[in-house]
């Protein structure tokens, strides 16, 4: 096993200053940091290899197809699917989100529903809600309780023949809840409905098994796993994505074009029209053997032991509430401390360079719940240490002092 | 005194410090001393959209001049807030509607808000310079 001491060497940023205090970084929910092997990766593309995949007959062209088939390979292993058809590359989430929102258009219609989770992200319930209205289906959320976990026993009676399509984070964003998507994708099945799991804040903490999961569609950002901004990874299942109609029109997501007509080609690439993100995609491919050699078991082992503790030590700090305390839950803590208004402690605490985001978490819905502005959050990657987390609790304690 | 005296003011006064813990210190100080909008005018209205915290400004015209008032549930914001209405009540309009605001970059405040932070200060500005122009053309008329 890595020495996780090591492994910050392996991430140029951990040495940055800001405002004259070494770095703390524990905004990773956002993003995560890069380490020396992606960075190379990209570098090493645009050095060596760059040119267009599945166009050229020359050299560079094949090398570059290549290896970006292959990463599709290494993610289809990773993940489980069945073929790399079923992989599919975009930017991100958010883009895999409303790629798969819009294959939904022409099928629903008035009458039906579709269910969300009040635990979801801004990105899992916009482009549903703009299905919604183009659509006439309705959406009916399930609620959480006091502990930030979903309310099973109402999702079963939310759910009904009506049900077309249920989207459900597999981790929450704002509160680190992990959910039993297991049980919500079998019982929305019953009903014949698809299920989507916004996976972003699972990928990088734990091993997902989509055959296991029997989900549908499957869907992560590689820059949340140590890999470049701009990729993000889509899963479905072979069947129901051929039957889903194009996304966006261009160049490669095509059979034959004539001006009458135009056949679409087969999966993968009838949802990956234009060029992609080469470098990228490659070098996500790079984040995910990192990670994998490190070890999914190993980092999970890790950053149990620093959510346990630095939930221990935040609790020892007068007035702290925190939001969220699902036994089950991630290296996620969103917190407030008295009635202190988060963005004044995310403020003070930037000057003494610990990076935390505050505000909404673009999950308005759980701030409402709660009745509060806001939270900070701080969130974990493996690379952050113990220490660190004791410096954290320090600046808490003075911008306390500043601001009370 | 004018608003260019009174930004030369706010600048000698951040030059005094040597850190920026010092800096915000400071400003919670101000924070904790400003001219409180009345819970009748804590309405949606008055809102500044696109700051994270909730920040309320009202303003009244008396004898010519523009008199402000304002709240936030952030203490931060409301020291920022504090140095805006101490630069510009009891201004005339035309000359809030005229004046530069430098003392924000000479300050360094500026740079030590993310752009979402500095697109709430600048909705504070806007807002501010929205009143001016109407009490201006009110005192016109």
């Amino acid at each position: 096993m890595k020495d996780f001491e090591l492994i910050r060497k392996d991430f140029p940023i951990l040495e940055a200053k800001v405002n004259g205090h070494h770095l703390i970084y524990l905004d990773n929910a956002a993003t995560s940091q890069t380490p020396n092997c992606v960075i190379d990766s990209i570098s090493d593309y645009y050095k060596n290899l760059n040119s267009n995949i599945h166009r050229g007959v020359h050299f560079l062209s094949q090398k570059a197809t290549e290896k970006y088939e292959n990463t599709r390979k290494k993610f289809k292993d990773h993940l489980n699917a069945n073929s790399t058809k079923e992989i599919i590359f975009t930017s991100g989430t958010t883009h895999s989100i409303n790629l798969i929102a819009n294959g939904f258009i022409n099928s629903l219609k008035p009458g039906d529903e579709i269910i969300v989770s009040q635990l979801e992200h801004h990105s899992n319930i916009v482009p549903w809600q703009m299905l919604s209205e183009k659509t006439g289906a309705k959406m009916k959320v399930i609620p959480m309780n006091n502990l930030g976990e979903l309310d099973i026993k109402i999702y079963e009676k939310l759910l009904s023949n009506k049900t077309k399509v249920v989207f459900v984070n597999h981790v929450s964003n704002a509160l680190g809840t992990v959910n039993p998507i297991k049980k919500i994708i079998e019982k929305a099945h019953r009903y014949d409905a698809k299920v989507l799991i916004d996976g972003a804040q699972a990928v990088p903490h734990f091993h997902v098994d989509v055959t296991e999961l029997d989900v549908d569609f499957y869907v992560c950002s590689a820059h949340k796993f140590c890999g470049p901004t701009g990729v993000g990874i889509l899963y479905g299942k072979q069947r129901i994505l051929e039957e889903l109609p194009p996304y966006q029109g261009g160049g490669e997501m095509i059979d034959e074009v004539t001006f009458e007509k135009t056949t679409y080609a087969d999966l993968p690439n009838k949802f990956e029209p234009g060029t992609p993100n080469i470098a990228g995609v490659i070098a996500s491919g790079v984040a995910l053997d990192y990670i994998n050699d490190i070890g999914l078991d190993n980092i999970k082992k890790y950053e149990d032991k620093l959510l346990a503790y630095a939930t221990k030590k935040l609790k020892e700090i007068n007035g702290v509430k925190i939001y969220g305390e699902s036994e089950n839950k991630t290296s996620v803590i969103s917190f407030n401390i008295g009635d202190i208004h988060p963005y004044d402690i995310g403020s003070v605490i930037d000057n003494m360079g610990v990076a935390v985001r505050t505000g909404h978490h673009c999950a308005q819905p759980i701030m409402d719940y709660f009745k509060i502005p806001g939270t900070i959050r701080i969130s974990f990657c493996f690379y952050n240490n113990f220490e660190e987390i004791d410096i954290l609790i320090d600046s808490l304690k003075k911008a306390v002092r500043m601001l009370s | 005194m004018e608003i260019i005296e009174i930004q030369n003011e706010i600048v000698d006064e951040f030059n005094m410090f040597d850190s920026w813990m010092e800096k915000y210190e400071y400003l919670i100080d101000l924070g904790k001393n400003i001219p409180k909008i009345s819970n009748e005018n804590k309405t949606d209205d008055n809102i500044i959209k696109g700051c994270q915290s909730k920040v309320w400004l009202h303003a009244t015209e008396d004898n010519g001049k523009v008199n402000f008032f304002a709240d936030s549930d952030a203490i931060i914001t409301k020291g920022i807030i504090s140095l805006l209405i101490r630069t510009f009540s009891g201004q005339k309009p035309q000359d809030i509607i005229e004046s530069n605001l430098d003392f924000i970059d000479k300050i360094g405040l500026r740079q030590h808000l993310s752009p979402n932070r500095a697109n709430g200060l600048n909705n504070m500005i806007k807002k501010i310079k929205f009143y001016a122009i109407g009490f201006n053309k009110k005192i016109n008329e």
